[in-house]
């Protein structure tokens, strides 16, 4: 009697989530849906985002309504080919609330756990998801961890193994960066392929992790099987510089959020809790001081140390940027070496890999192959 | 941040870290080692409840147990403070600090001020209170008021175990003397706590719950009876914002003035007696910086003006609860504008 009918459900996004609440729905019943049409806007705690739709067919129901909170894996509602009779779809809505049981809040099995391994002497934590292909390695940027790739990491995980990884610094990692250089981290960045067994990755950089793919692709290009650079430093000099120096300051919210709103296109994005899960972060001990060592070496003055725009298309190089980018231009996209594909997003920001997942997810397994 | 500890085991894990990275710091107080008479090195007691168990086995005669003399082992923690130690002592019951009034309000909450700012004491004592453990009146009271009156003083107030470590260790580092208070009853609280050491900065109020509809002023073990009444509330179409105080001196008085600029109405939430607490504090501010926004008077929920008692039932009967919240809330509703 499903034949045809495949719900949409709360998703999970990140480790702690647990329940999201419908802000809205995007599209009407009857309404024909493609694959990566946003269908359904969920906010949680930590963060807002839209839910796309998986396969085409037509929205036959909302079963969730805007304001209800729904467990992780609850129905949203279902999409059905247009022959599928009302009643089939009933049943299976009968059906699944009968027997939906809600993940426990303890539930072990809720998804993979982040692990830690040496590199150079620091723990560096990582979380892995996917299994086969050619292994991918997502490289967040200043000031940012592994869940910056929260709306990216599932996707591209479905179709090979991909690794996302906090920096020295950043994250749950150790807080000692050596010389807080964009060569520094590269070395990590090898050192983590070396600990992991992996002989050639897929890198994907947002923002300084882009420079530092590029460094890896300079220093070790044997070991790059492709780089993405999104919103990416190293292809240019220009930087905010006030955004650096203003996060690293930043020691209470109301200072803190001017500067992360920069981040965002839609600067409802940055909630209370994002505001208060950095704050958490630059509290930590020797994090301040982390951040200013790579500032120092990354940016200073106000403007990128390295520039390497010679070293992309020496690899398979895809270059991704959101048009309205207020960290990093996205002039900087101009004029790149012949063979260097890249796409400029129109009225998006620099997290344009979390505000504009589908493209950018879509873009990135169409090149990683 | 995935980690989860214990309110407990997050002020452990404070003075471990702390005593590792500064050798200044020492802690003192009854049986905190071993307790008194045994050599400390079977770390039998680590203080009434077990808080600093540990700790000897791994900084020995930096833990140091105390004779049973308040006055004395406070007046001692002082007075090291001053000549360059970072004593943290463990007074156990928040009650029986009336014995060393004067060590706490004469000398160390004086000394900066009496000479010319030349003097820094950076103590803290670590203290427990409040109700609902049945440990009657004379070990069940909430007197961070007492406290919160005195110039000189900082008074920290956690709720979560997030929050114990983090003020925990900024006490440690703070110059002034510092009254941290323990609320006995959320020792086995679970909470995310970094492994890493991390200092909050004290005077940040904390909105755990975001709301537009009433304000809940709150702080300790009352945020927790605040976000179960707005829990509860929210399904009756009343959305409260809880802000948990963190720390009543000093007191963050702008994110209160905000909130309560933002819903215009105000629930005042404390476990102390009534008279001359944090909500009689917080309401006259309010009134004062803050008035033109109300639209309805403040209510205030608190325990009442009587000892803590011993009989089970009248101790439930005593503590604040959720149902008390939230006719609290329903009546400023009802009586604003």
């Amino acid at each position: 009697m499903s034949e045809g009918i495949r719900p949409i459900c709360m998703p999970k996004w990140g480790l702690s989530m647990k329940e999201g609440k419908v802000a809205g729905w995007l599209v009407d019943e009857g309404d024909a849906l493609a694959p990566g049409d946003e269908v359904i806007d969920i906010e949680t705690e930590k963060i807002s985002s839209a839910v796309e739709a998986a396969d085409a067919g037509v929205l036959r129901r909302h079963v969730a309504q805007e304001g209800d909170v729904l467990p992780v894996g609850g129905l949203l509602g279902i999409v059905a080919d247009e022959g599928v009779a009302d009643g089939d779809i009933d049943a299976f809505v009968t059906d699944f609330q009968a027997n939906f049981v809600p993940p426990e809040d303890d539930d072990e099995d809720s998804g993979p756990a982040t692990e830690t391994v040496e590199v150079a002497g620091r723990n560096i934590r990582y979380l892995t998801k996917g299994e086969g292909g050619t292994p991918a390695i997502l490289i967040h940027g200043f000031g940012g961890d592994l869940n910056n790739w929260l709306f990216n990491h599932d996707a591209l995980a479905a179709r090979r193994v991909v690794h996302a990884l906090d920096l020295p610094g950043h994250g749950s990692s150790a807080k000692d960066v050596g010389d807080g250089s964009v060569g520094f981290f590269a070395d990590i960045v090898t050192g983590f392929a070396d600990a992991l067994g992996i002989e050639q990755a897929h890198l994907v950089g947002h923002s300084m992790g882009g420079a530092i793919a590029l460094a890896v692709a300079r220093a070790a290009p044997a070991r790059v099987a492709s780089i993405t650079l999104i919103g990416s430093a190293g292809l240019g000099s220009d930087i905010d510089g006030d955004y650096l120096e203003g996060f690293i300051a930043a020691e209470r919210r109301k200072d803190l959020k001017p500067h992360v709103e920069k981040l965002f296109s839609d600067p409802a994005l940055v909630t209370r809790q994002l505001v208060n899960d950095l704050l958490a972060f630059k509290r930590i001990d020797g994090v301040t001081a982390a951040l200013g060592t790579i500032r120092e070496a990354f940016a200073p003055g106000g403007a990128q140390a390295e520039v390497m725009r010679d070293v992309a298309g020496s690899v398979p190089t895809l270059v991704i940027w959101g048009a309205g980018d207020r960290i990093i231009p996205a002039s900087h996209a101009d004029g790149l070496p012949d063979g260097v594909d890249c796409t400029v997003l129109d009225s998006q920001g620099h997290m344009v890999q979390m505000e504009a997942a589908t493209e950018v997810n879509r873009l990135i397994d169409e090149r990683l192959g | 941040m995935a980690r989860t500890a214990t309110y407990q085991q997050a002020i452990n894990e404070a003075l471990a870290q702390e005593m590792e990275r500064d050798e200044t710091v020492i802690v003192m107080g009854e049986d905190v080692a071993g307790g008194l008479g045994t050599d400390g090195e079977r770390d039998a007691w680590g203080g009434p409840l077990g808080i600093t168990k540990g700790l000897y086995g791994k900084y020995g005669d930096r833990v140091m147990d105390t004779p049973i003399s308040e006055s004395a082992f406070i007046g001692a923690a002082v007075g090291a403070a001053t000549a360059g130690l970072r004593p943290v002592a463990e007074l156990m019951f928040i009650d029986f600090m009336g014995v060393c009034f004067d060590q706490i309000f004469n000398q160390a909450a004086k000394f900066r001020y009496m000479f010319g700012g030349k003097a820094e004491t950076p103590v803290v004592i670590r203290t427990m209170y409040g109700a609902g453990l049945r440990a009657a009146a004379q070990h069940s009271q909430c007197l961070y008021p007492v406290f919160t009156h005195i110039p000189g003083l900082k008074v920290v107030t956690p709720a979560t175990p997030y929050d114990a470590k983090g003020l925990l260790i900024q006490a440690i580092r703070d110059n002034d003397p510092v009254i941290f208070c323990e609320h006995k009853a959320l020792y086995t609280l679970e909470g995310d706590v970094p492994e890493e050491p991390y200092a909050l900065p004290f005077g940040e109020a904390n909105i755990v719950r975001e709301g537009d509809d009433v304000s809940i002023v709150t702080l300790g073990r009352m945020v927790h009876v605040a976000t179960e009444a707005a829990d509860a509330l929210s399904g009756d179409g009343i959305e409260c914002e809880v802000v948990d105080l963190r720390t009543t001196s000093p007191m963050d008085e702008d994110t209160i003035l905000e909130t309560v600029e933002n819903t215009g109405r105000l629930v005042v939430l404390d476990e102390a007696h009534p008279r001359c607490n944090m909500a009689t504090d917080i309401a006259a501010m309010v009134c004062e910086k803050a008035f033109d926004s109300l639209k309805g008077p403040i209510k205030q929920v608190t325990a009442p003006h009587t000892p803590v008692p011993f009989a089970d039932t009248l101790e439930d009967l005593y503590i604040p609860d959720a149902a008390a919240v939230q006719k609290a809330v329903k009546a400023v509703m009802e009586s604003s504008k």
